[in-house]
């Protein structure tokens, strides 16, 4: 099978041109302050599926987004067009939307002086994604997918392998002086497998894995036996009576709970009151066990950026710290609103207001293996799936269902599933009584395993 | 619409022509079908945050989607150029999938009487943006003026106007302009110490007259202050298995969690799905009839056509209990030998065409609501709920609840802290006891999504009593 790799360099415009020239088109039109955002991108995906392949995609695709403000009024507007009546009717529109918003004395560009990019390479750019030639990267997504069902002879059907590519260059332009731009590259494998029990019950599981350079991927084999080894340990899960034991979050649901954390400490949503951490800036919110940190400038990290989505360097923020709320996390306009100063989690898609994005939000890891954390416990549940979204930020009420493996002995004895795991995230926080040291990424939000006490498990 | 009058001829100049020259492109390397799906979409949002407005917006976004089946693989490209030699690029490389002699198209297209269901005089996309920051500033003093402990209110209104045109190797031919509307609110109650919230919205295949006359942003305003002051109240909710009842309308995302995804014919097709093999089997009580219906008019999840170009239907999908049907798109159609039900949809351009719900609810029965509260003893009354979400494979599913109350002794007594309610697709219709006489549709905020792609849903659903569900509170 051949490919067509012209869909991937079909596009010929400069973007810093276009970015620039639209703020400045935007001024001249009366705008007392523009910024623009000029993005292209590339994909490519394959899924093989029992051997075959399913789908195969490719494309390219550009947009540019512009926010213009007309003394302390905002508006913006996006397009996928970029000749000159497109631009035409962006600039227009745009002028035309702030001339019926409000002032809010907020509104505005960041001050000058605080634009600004972090210099050296940040690895964020890896041409090799596309290095290898089509045949070979459909032959990554099969080897996953065989791995899978090579590891079992319970796996017997499969919802496919997959292997992505992505590639971003995004340039941000504004009327006090900034041209940013950076490109990032994105590679993935996955496989989902689905085991079956003798009685025809089924229970399907998934791994992955993600880079930026493709000498950075795990191997296909590794994605699949570990997929493989997922699903199959799920076969003959089982539901449980309703109790109150210890729980642990395996990394990948703990980054889910720690997203949570993220949520409410966003500038965002501190400004509205609608979170549980409204007013507790300084006050111990954790136990003394709980760093969280934001890291923006980790190089290669997938929450890694030279600068915000303003134009403000990023940078690693201390969140919390021994348990204390060190700093909330902020864009231009939430810093202003709550007196503060920006921490450069400004984050924006083409249209709207800039809002807050993480950088590489980490909890700190611990000491123990997750082996000797679920060593120490007598009776409780390895929590190795949420399902649905069961967060009321504003309270911090919890509630998701959740499947795992059930702990007796310090061991794991049966697969659960069918249950909710319920508490209030404050008291989460302070109940978290081991930390694993298996801090890993695998997108922009990563977390140890946890164990959590105190919480209740609904089932029969 | 005639085919001369869709903007894709008018705005951009593509020919008859020319969509038979990029279908002979699609298939220039075999292949069993292709077809074209071209997207213009223009799209404002408004919303007012602490009482004033802070953002304004619009946007388009146009391109072509262009699709080569061969077997059961797809190939797929697409453009955000609607250039000629774009579109012909991008079908040449969905092309690749195939390997084989190359195909031709049918030569004429044939358009197919459509389904009328938007009765909109005047999209609401046109409508001045004067009107739309009217709707939501009435909104914000509505809310404030309901109680004083109403702190904070969020309101946003969101219009859209998606033309289509979807042609294909075996002449399918159609286009629609869908329009698409949606209020919504947001707000915090504060009391002492306690804080929570409340939200509302709704809307549809609508103009804007819809939320100037029935819809109205006080309605809305109102309905979201009331919940936010309940919850102020809200006590713990019951850990374990009880019985629950489900207020009538948007709790109807049971059906779609709890059935719906699972009988979408892709997964079934390839028997990932709990519900495989199950067609004919009961799989709900006797009192259980299930639709999906994309021809109800106005409905959010309605369309006229499907995003291949099949027209939307009526399907039985569970019916007194016994599993019916699947829904299905022109591929898993053609690949089990069933009927296509009019259910390929897709996000935009950007993607392939899946099957996907539309407006999927319980039809209703003989029990009055009071009745139905009335019989339980201790239990959970589930009345509003946030999202939802299915595990397609073993069927497990979540939705939880943003307004729940506990039943004693037949009567509705406290306010619950939200929770999750946990079940066994396969098997949580077969607890259903009672069924209501009061049948309603949502409002019009349901937003599905699959494969990480969204479209816009509607569920809806009668009073319902189950006799069994895990309830994921936190009291004993």
């Amino acid at each position: 099978m051949a490919t067509n790799t012209d869909l991937l360099s079909g596009i010929e415009v400069d973007l810093r041109e276009i970015a620039t020239s639209v703020v400045s088109r935007a001024m001249k039109a009366g705008a007392t302050a523009a910024e623009a955002i000029a993005r292209e991108g590339t994909e490519f995906s394959t899924v093989v599926r029992l051997g075959q392949v399913e789908t195969l995609k490719e494309a390219g695709s550009r947009g540019l987004g512009l926010r213009v403000f007309l003394g302390q009024r905002a508006a913006s507007t996006y397009s996928s067009d970029f000749s000159e009546e497109g631009i035409s009717h962006l600039v227009k529109g745009a002028l035309e939307l702030a001339g019926v918003t409000s002032e809010d004395p907020h509104a505005g560009l960041p001050d000058p002086s605080e634009f600004g990019s972090v210099p050296g390479d940040l690895k964020l750019y890896y041409d090799d994604v596309y290095s290898l030639p089509p045949e070979e990267r459909i032959e990554y997504a099969r080897r996953a997918e065989r791995a899978a069902l090579d590891y079992d002879p319970r796996i017997k059907n499969s919802e496919g392998g997959s292997f992505e590519v992505a590639t971003g260059h995004r340039v941000l332009a504004n009327s006090l002086g900034f041209v940013g731009e950076y490109r990032r590259s994105y590679c993935s494998l996955y496989a989902a497998p689905i085991a079956q029990a003798e009685d025809g019950s089924m229970q399907r599981d998934y791994w992955y894995s993600v880079a930026r350079t493709i000498s950075k991927l795990e191997s296909p084999e590794s994605v699949g036996r570990e997929a493989a080894r997922r699903a199959v340990r799920r076969l003959g899960a089982r539901k449980i009576a309703s109790t109150r034991v210890p729980i642990v979050l395996d990394r990948t649901v703990a980054a889910s709970f720690l997203g949570n954390i993220f949520e409410a400490a966003s500038g965002d949503s501190i400004y509205r009151q609608s979170s549980f951490l409204v007013g507790r800036l300084g006050e111990k919110i954790a136990g003394e066990n709980i760093t969280v940190v934001d890291d923006g400038i980790m190089p290669g990290g997938f929450g890694t950026t030279p600068f915000d989505d303003e134009g403000v360097p990023t940078r690693r923020t201390l969140v919390i710290e021994k348990g204390v709320l060190k700093s909330y996390l902020l864009n231009t306009y939430t810093a202003r609103k709550l007196g503060l100063k920006t921490t450069g989690n400004a984050s924006r898609g083409l249209t709207g207001n800039p809002g807050i994005g993480p950088g590489n939000f980490f909890l700190q890891p611990g000491e123990r293996t997750p082996q000797q954390i679920i060593a120490g416990i007598q009776r409780g549940f390895l929590v190795t799936e949420f399902l649905g979204f069961g967060v009321n930020l504003v309270t911090g009420d919890f509630s998701r269902g959740a499947s795992g493996l059930w702990i007796e002995n310090g061991e794991l004895t049966f697969p659960v599933e069918e249950v909710t795991v319920a508490g209030n995230l404050k008291d989460m926080m302070n109940n978290i009584v081991a930390i694993g040291n298996d801090l890993e990424f695998r997108g922009s939000t990563a977390c140890p395993t946890l164990r959590i006490d105190g919480m209740t498990i609904a089932g029969e | 619409m005639t085919q001369n009058q869709t903007l894709f001829f008018q705005k951009f100049g593509i020919t008859p022509t020319d969509l038979q020259r990029y279908l002979s492109g699609a298939l220039s390397a075999g292949g069993d079908y292709a077809d074209l799906y071209f997207e213009y979409l223009t799209s404002t949002g408004i919303s007012v945050d602490e009482s004033m407005v802070k953002s304004a917006s619009q946007g388009i976004s146009a391109g072509c989607g262009v699709r080569v089946l061969a077997g059961e693989r797809t190939g797929y490209a697409y453009t955000d150029d609607l250039a000629p030699e774009k579109i012909l690029r991008a079908a040449r490389t969905a092309a690749l999938i195939a390997r084989g002699p190359a195909q031709q198209p049918i030569q004429g297209f044939k358009e197919h009487p459509a389904h009328q269901l938007y009765q909109v005089s005047s999209p609401s996309a046109d409508a001045n943006i004067a009107e739309k920051l009217e709707l939501v500033m009435r909104a914000d003093r509505v809310a404030r003026a309901f109680d004083p402990r109403v702190v904070q209110v969020r309101a946003s209104y969101i219009d859209e106007l998606r033309q289509i045109l979807v042609v294909g190797s075996d002449g399918t031919y159609a286009s629609d302009v869908q329009p698409l509307a949606r209020f919504s609110l947001m707000c915090i109650a504060k009391s002492g110490e306690n804080s929570a919230r409340g939200s509302s919205g709704g809307g549809g295949r609508v103009g804007i007259d819809h939320f100037q006359t029935e819809k109205t942003p006080e309605y809305f305003a109102r309905e979201a202050a009331r919940q936010a002051l309940i919850q102020l109240d809200a006590r713990e909710a019951p850990a374990g298995e009880m019985e629950v009842v489900l207020g009538p309308g948007w709790p109807g995302i049971l059906l779609h969690e709890a059935i719906g995804h699972g009988l979408e014919a892709d997964f079934n097709r390839k028997g990932t799905s709990a519900f495989s093999g199950l067609i004919g089997k009961r799989v709900a009580s006797p009192k259980c009839t299930v639709v999906d219906n994309g021809t109800l008019p106005s409905r959010r999840g309605s369309i006229n056509v499907d995003d291949e170009g099949s027209p939307t239907q009526n399907t039985v999908l569970i019916e007194k209990g016994i599993l019916k049907g699947y829904l299905s798109d022109k591929l898993s159609s053609k690949l089990m030998g069933m009927p296509d039900t009019g259910n390929g949809r897709r996000e935009s351009y950007e993607h392939i065409p899946m099957p996907r719900m539309t407006n999927t609810y319980m039809l209703p029965g003989d029990d009055s609501p009071e009745d139905i509260i009335r019989s339980v003893k201790r239990g959970v009354y589930a009345v509003n709920f946030g999202g939802g979400q299915v595990d397609i494979t073993n069927g497990k599913f979540v939705f939880s609840t943003s307004e729940a109350y506990l039943i004693e002794d037949g009567k509705v007594t406290a306010p619950l802290k939200n929770c999750t309610l946990i079940g066994n697709g396969p098997d949580a219709l077969t607890k259903v006891s009672m069924v209501g006489n009061d049948l309603q549709l949502d409002e019009g905020v349901g937003t599905c999504g699959k494969d990480g792609q969204s479209v816009p849903v509607g569920v809806g659903i009668p009073t319902i009593k189950l006799d069994l569900m895990t309830v994921g509170g936190t009291a004993s």
